[in-house]
């Protein structure tokens, strides 16, 4: 028997609101406010409140998918990445870099907010950057 | 620290007198529930102090609840203050937990803790650590000072930051439900904030007589900071002067409001 409850930030915004969420012999069943963290004191949103949801949902996209043929189809994510860096060639080279935006995320860290905006600009020649939340 | 209630939780592990301990534990200085399997664990143990005593408080009662229909026929040990044993004895009157199943290791509160929850009980029956405070008047005065339709302008304007979080139902030991009216189209209109007002707040507070046991995690966990617990003081307030009634103190049926009785005199 196992019952623990592991402290972690949020996923969904940048706000940062530190949770615990609540594991029962292997399995993620449940979300806590922390009551000691700083940023929410004990409160949090219906999204954070809920954000244990999705982890093990079955609906939860775990592989990467192109589609193909109108249909979405399993992808290795060589094969996946093979075919956005080759789109995204072809795109800029018919439209232009600026037909191309790229949409930064709450969901990962600064750094990696970071290295999309410089791939934006640096790699693709692009100022289009904004965040998901104005998708 | 917490000397004789490590000592006692050593001693009912060891025996094998219960199969765990639900109390909570000190982690990079901050506070989580935890269960405790092993006696070596247990010099984590946190008994709810963050930056002042007893603000790390979780639904311990809840939580527990969980576990005892999770591991049908298991004994758990849990820690309590006054207001975790009133959830336990109400969600014994409930039938959601057995409490032979159930060892509870009392820590009784400090003046401050008492104070800054208005609580009229701050003790469990028995405790290992803590002396016994009396607590000030914990009733919500400045409300009952205002008339009546300045205390519904009031209400309406605190009623009307409510980002229907849902977080006071999910803190709540009490709430218990399997389907909540208060995710029911007929009662609350999907996808609106603020909820209706004032149905949301009213159900609820409706739905917590015989349950309410005056533990203030709703209003701890309110991102807008209702004062959720004046309501329910007062509507504890009123079933205890009519149907001399209080839930989580020898509680031994649901709720007043489950008798067919002749109904007390107008309010
Ligand atoms: S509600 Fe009462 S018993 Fe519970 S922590 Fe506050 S003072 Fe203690
Ligand atoms: S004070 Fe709030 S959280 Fe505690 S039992 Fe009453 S309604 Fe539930
Ligand atoms: S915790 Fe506060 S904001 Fe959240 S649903 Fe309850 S009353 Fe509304």
């Amino acid at each position: 028997m196992d019952y623990k409850t592991v402290l972690t930030t949020c996923a969904y915004c940048g706000c940062g609101c530190g949770l615990c969420l609540e594991v029962l012999d292997g399995r993620l069943i449940g979300t806590l406010p922390s009551k000691t963290n700083p940023i929410n004191e004990g409160k949090l949103c219906v999204k954070g409140w809920n954000i244990h949801e999705f982890v093990q949902h079955p609906d939860r996209i775990t592989k990467p998918l192109i589609r193909k043929n109108g249909a979405l189809v399993e992808a290795s994510w060589d094969e996946a990445l093979d075919f956005t860096v080759s789109r995204l060639k072809e795109i800029k080279e018919d439209h232009g870099s600026d037909s191309i935006a790229f949409l930064a995320s709450a969901k990962v860290t600064n750094e990696e907010n970071y290295l999309i905006m410089k791939f934006a600009r640096a790699a693709v020649g692009t100022n289009n950057v904004d965040h998901c939340a104005r998708l | 620290m917490y000397d004789a209630i490590k000592d006692r939780v050593t001693e009912l592990l060891s025996t094998g007198e219960i199969k765990g301990f639900l109390a909570l534990k000190s982690e990079n200085g901050h506070i989580i529930p935890h269960l405790y399997v092993s006696p070596e664990e247990i010099d984590q143990l946190s008994i709810g102090d963050g930056g002042t005593e007893g603000d790390g408080r979780y639904p311990l009662a809840k939580i527990l609840t969980m576990l005892l229909k999770n591991h049908a026929g298991e004994r758990f040990g849990i820690l309590v203050r006054g207001c975790d044993q009133r959830a336990l004895k109400a969600l014994a009157a409930w039938n959601q937990i057995d409490l032979e199943r159930v060892v509870p290791i009392g820590v009784s509160c400090t003046e401050e803790r008492a104070t800054a929850c208005a609580c009229a009980l701050p003790y469990p029956d028995e405790w290992l650590e803590g002396e016994q405070v009396a607590p000030e008047d914990p009733r919500p005065v400045e409300w009952e000072e205002k008339g009546p339709p300045q205390r519904l302008e009031l209400w309406r304007a605190e009623f009307e930051k409510c980002i229907k979080c849902y977080g006071c139902r999910n803190i709540c030991p009490m709430c218990f439900c399997k389907e909540c009216s208060l995710e029911s189209a007929d009662v609350v209109t999907k996808g609106e904030i603020p909820p209706d007002l004032p149905m949301f707040h009213l159900v609820r507070a409706l739905h917590m007589i015989g349950r309410c046991v005056d533990c203030g995690l709703c209003e701890e966990a309110c991102p807008a900071n209702i004062p959720l617990r004046a309501l329910y003081k007062k509507v504890n307030d009123i079933v205890e002067t009519r149907f001399q009634f209080r839930s989580g103190i020898d509680q031994k049926e649901q709720s007043p409001l489950h008798k067919i009785v002749e109904p007390p005199a107008a309010i």
